[in-house]
C-alpha cells in the first residue's frame, strides 16, 4: 500500500479482531513512537496523534506472498510459503549466484529496489533460519547496542491489489555439507547467516519465541523464567515433555537439526493455461468465439505435443469492470480437437454476459488425461463414437455429467445388485450380457401384497388393481449374500415366482419363507 | 382396409411418437431393439423405475442403451431436444410427467427432423400432444404359453387409419410379429370370455 501512496509519517494498517480495531502492521516511524503490533487503535492514537491508518487486507497479503514465491524461484526451485514469509531450500543452488552471501545480497538489493522491506536468515535447518530471520536482528541490536542501525527497516508494502503485504522473513536453508564463506554479515545488511554447525551457539541467546512455539507455550515458559533457547536446552527433556507437550521439544530439535523438516515447494503453475489480453474490449459473440478458437488451437497443439487430452476446460473472460465470467466445459472423453471443443463451448458462450466488454480471456485445461496418438486407420469406431461423446458432453453440461449413466454387469446373483449404474463419461460399455434365468424388464423396490402360504395367491391387489393369477412359474430361490449386509435382504431367502395374470401383466412376485410375506419386485415383458 | 403393422412400426424416423399404457416401456424398448444405433432413455431423477439390463439382454444389447436423469420437466425437454437434434441416437425415449404444450411439441418435432432419430415419449394416459405422428396404447396381453404378447392399439395416426394389433417378440427373426391382426379391431366387439 505504501508503494502506491508513499507516506513519510507514522502509518499503520488496522484490522478488526474480537470487535476492536487493532494494529495489524506498522512502519518504522510508527514503531519509533512506541507503537506495537496488536495494540488497540484508540491506544495507538493516544501515543501517536499523527498516526495515519488504513484497513488491512489479509487476502492480498497471501496473494502477494504467492507472487514473491514465484519471484524467488529464480534463486532455487524449492520455494515454500509460510504464514508470514517464504522459505527457500538453497541446498546446491547457492554457487550459481556466487555463494551464499552474494545470493542474499542480490536478493536484498532487488527487494529494496522494489520497495519491499524484508529480513533474511540462512542456516543449516529451517527452524534456525526462521529464528535468525525473525529474531536475529534483535540479537545483533543488543550485542552492538546500536538499535536502529542493525535493525532492518520494516516498512509496510503493497500487494498488487492495494492491500497490505509484509514480507516478514525469508528463511533460507542450506545443507551443512555445503562449502561456505564464513564471513560475518555486515551489520547494516537485512540478512544474517549462521555458519554451518553453529546453530546451537547462535540460537542460544534468542528468546524462546524464536522456536516457532505457540504464544501460550511461550508465556508459560517465560513465567517459569525460561526466557532464552539456552535456558530451554539446559533443562532435562522428560520433564519438558511432561509439562509442555511434545511440540516444544519437536521445535527445538527441528531448529538444532536433530529432526528433519523438509520444505514443501509450491506446485508448479499449470502449463496448460493460455491467456490473451486485448487492446480494445470486445463484446460480440463472434469475436469472443474467435478469441477462444485461437487459444484452443494453441492449447490443443500443446496437448498433442505432450500426449494428453483435456477432460475439463475453464474459459475465463475478464471484463473491463474487473469482474470475470467463467464458462466451464466438462468433456465426456479426453479430447484435443480444437474445432470440436469450440462447438461444445457454444452454449456457455451464448449465456455469458459480456457487460461493458471483455479485455482479457484465459483458457485453462483443469483436468487432463493421457491421450496417446492413434493411427487414424486402425481406429474404426472413431466416427459414431465421437458423435456420442459430444452429445454426452453437451447433455452433461446441462444436467451434470454424472446424471448420464449406463448399466454395467456386477458380480452378484441378487437381482438388484447384478448390475451397476456408472457414469457414461467415465466407463466403457460392457458387452456380452447373457443370463441363464429370465429376468424382468423393469425392477422396483419390493411392494407388499396380501398373501398366505408359500404358493402365490389366486387373486391379489397391487397398485390398486386386482389381478387374477392364470399361470405361475417357479419358484427360483435366491439366498442373500451372507458376506455382505444388505438391509433389504434381512428378511432372508426369497422364492421368486413368475406370475401370469388374466389381466395381461406378467409380474415377478417373491415370498420370504423366513418372515412370511408376499411382494411384487418386477414386471416382465 | 386393414393396415399392416410394419407400415407403422418401427415408427417413422425424424418424427415424434407417443406411447401410453402399462406396456409403453416394452413398446419403447422394442423401438430400440429394431434399429441398430445407440439409444437414450431419459426419465426425471425422482422416477424410481429401473430397467434391468439382464431382462433387456434377450431383446438387444444393453450396451446400446444410455440413461439420462434430468432434474425437472424443463431440463428433460431441453435435453430431449438436444439429443434428438444431435442425430447420435437412433431413438430417444423420454418419460414425461406433464403433457407437452403445442410449442414444446413442435420444437421437439423439428429437433427430431433435424437429427433423423425416432423420438418416443412415454406419456400418462390421455396426456397426448398434437405434434405426435402416432400415438399408441400398449398393454400386455394374457397368453397361456408364457410369451410376450402385447396389444398395440394405434389411437392417433397422422398418415393412416387406427388399428389394433396383437404382437409378440419373435426370437428367430429378432423382431416384432403380428399374432392376429383381426383379434381386436378398434371398435369391434370383444369376443366373449
Amino acid at each position: 500500500m505504501l508503494r502506491a501512496r508513499p507516506i513519510d509519517a507514522p502509518f499503520a494498517l488496522t484490522h478488526r479482531h474480537s470487535n476492536t480495531e487493532q494494529i495489524y502492521c506498522l512502519n518504522v516511524q510508527a514503531a519509533r513512537q512506541g507503537l506495537q503490533k496488536g495494540i488497540g487503535l484508540g491506544e495507538a492514537r493516544v501515543l501517536c496523534p499523527g498516526l495515519q491508518t488504513a484497513e488491512a487486507e489479509p487476502g492480498a497479503d497471501a496473494r502477494f506472498r504467492q507472487v514473491l514465491a514465484r519471484w524467488a524461484g529464480q534463486y532455487c526451485p524449492w520455494v515454500g510459503v509460510e504464514d508470514d514469509g517464504l522459505v527457500l531450500d538453497i541446498t546446491g543452488a547457492a554457487h550459481l549466484h556466487g555463494g551464499e552471501t552474494p545470493l542474499l545480497a542480490d536478493m536484498a538489493r532487488r527487494l529494496a529496489r522494489a520497495g519491499i522491506s524484508h529480513r533474511a536468515g540462512l542456516a543449516d535447518t529451517r527452524g534456525a533460519a526462521w529464528a535468525i530471520a525473525r529474531h536475529g536482528a534483535q540479537l545483533a541490536a543488543d550485542a552492538t547496542a546500536k538499535p536502529h542501525e542493525a535493525k532492518a527497516p520494516r516498512r509496510t508494502v503493497a500487494g498488487p491489489m492495494g492491500g497490505s503485504a509484509n514480507s516478514g522473513g525469508i528463511a533460507l536453508k542450506a545443507a551443512p555439507a555445503q562449502a561456505r564463506k564464513a564471513s560475518p554479515p555486515p551489520k547494516t545488511a537485512p540478512f544474517s547467516i549462521i555458519p554451518p554447525g553453529e546453530a546451537r551457539h547462535f540460537l542460544a541467546p534468542l528468546p524462546v519465541a524464536a522456536l516457532r512455539l505457540p504464544a501460550a507455550s511461550c508465556i508459560r515458559l517465560q513465567r517459569l523464567g525460561i526466557r532464552t533457547v539456552a535456558d530451554l536446552t539446559s533443562l532435562p527433556r522428560p520433564s519438558l515433555t511432561r509439562r509442555f507437550g511434545a511440540e516444544v521439544l519437536l521445535r527445538l530439535d527441528q531448529a538444532l537439526g536433530a529432526l528433519p523438516e523438509p520444505v514443501s515447494p509450491l506446485p508448479p503453475a499449470a502449463p496448460f493455461a493460455l491467456r490473451m489480453t486485448l487492446p480494445e474490449p470486445i463484446g460480440l459473440l463472434k469475436d469472443v468465439s474467435a478469441g477462444l478458437e485461437r487459444l484452443l488451437t494453441r492449447l490443443c497443439t500443446r496437448l498433442e505435443a505432450t500426449g494428453k487430452g483435456a477432460r475439463r476446460l475453464v474459459f475465463t473472460a475478464r471484463r473491463v469492470d474487473q469482474a470475470s465470467v467463467q464458462v466451464e466445459v466438462r468433456l465426456a472423453r479426453a479430447m484435443r480437437d480444437a474445432p470440436r471443443i469450440a462447438r461444445l463451448f457454444e452454449r456457455g458462450l451464448n449465456e455469458m454476459d459480456a457487460g461493458y466488454g471483455i479485455d482479457q480471456i484465459r483458457l485453462e485445461a483443469v483436468e487432463l488425461e493421457a491421450l496417446p496418438l492413434r493411427q487414424a486407420s486402425s481406429y474404426k469406431a472413431a466416427g459414431p463414437d465421437d458423435g456420442l461423446a459430444d452429445i454426452i458432453t453437451k447433455l452433461g453440461n446441462r444436467i451434470g455429467l454424472e446424471n448420464i449413466t449406463r448399466l454395467l454387469p456386477a458380480d452378484s446373483h441378487l437381482p438388484e445388485k447384478s448390475f451397476s449404474v456408472a457414469p457414461a463419461a467415465y466407463s466403457e460399455a460392457a458387452h456380452g450380457w447373457a443370463s441363464p434365468n429370465l429376468r424382468p424388464l423393469i425392477i422396483f423396490a419390493p411392494e407388499a401384497i396380501a398373501g398366505h402360504g408359500s404358493h402365490p395367491p389366486q387373486r391379489f391387489c397391487w397398485r390398486r388393481l386386482w389381478f387374477r393369477v392364470a399361470h405361475i412359474i417357479g419358484p427360483e430361490r435366491i439366498a442373500p449374500e451372507w458376506w455382505f449386509d444388505h438391509p433389504d435382504w434381512r428378511s432372508g431367502v426369497r422364492d421368486y415366482w413368475r406370475v401370469l395374470t388374466f389381466e395381461g401383466r406378467r409380474l415377478w412376485l417373491f415370498f420370504t419363507p423366513q418372515h412370511p410375506g408376499w411382494f411384487v419386485a418386477g414386471e416382465f415383458a | 382396409m386393414p393396415e399392416i403393422l410394419h407400415s407403422f412400426f418401427p415408427p417413422t424416423p425424424g418424427r415424434t411418437h407417443e406411447a401410453q399404457g402399462p406396456g409403453a416401456a416394452f413398446f419403447a424398448l422394442m423401438v430400440c431393439a429394431v434399429q441398430p444405433k445407440p439409444c437414450l432413455w431419459m426419465s426425471e431423477k425422482w422416477q424410481a423405475e429401473q430397467l434391468d439390463p439382464w431382462g433387456i439382454a434377450p431383446f438387444f444389447e444393453p450396451a446400446r442403451l444410455l440413461f439420462a436423469h434430468p432434474k425437472d420437466h424443463a431440463d428433460t425437454l431441453a435435453s430431449a431436444e438436444e439429443a434428438l437434434r444431435s442425430g447420435a441416437f437412433g431413438a430417444v425415449i423420454t418419460r414425461l410427467s406433464q403433457p407437452l404444450t403445442l410449442f414444446t411439441g413442435r420444437r421437439l418435432l423439428l429437433a427430431a427432423q433435424a437429427g433423423k432419430g425416432i423420438g418416443v415419449f412415454l406419456i400418462p394416459e390421455g396426456a397426448g400432444s398434437p405434434s405426435a405422428d402416432t400415438r399408441w396404447h400398449c398393454a400386455p396381453y394374457f397368453s397361456s404359453d408364457d410369451s410376450t404378447l402385447h396389444t398395440w392399439q394405434l389411437i392417433k395416426n397422422k398418415s393412416g387409419t387406427l388399428t389394433t394389433w396383437v404382437t409378440r417378440w419373435d426370437e428367430q427373426t429378432r423382431g416384432i410379429i403380428v399374432v392376429s391382426k383381426a383379434a381386436e379391431r378398434a371398435g369391434a366387439a370383444r369376443p366373449p370370455d
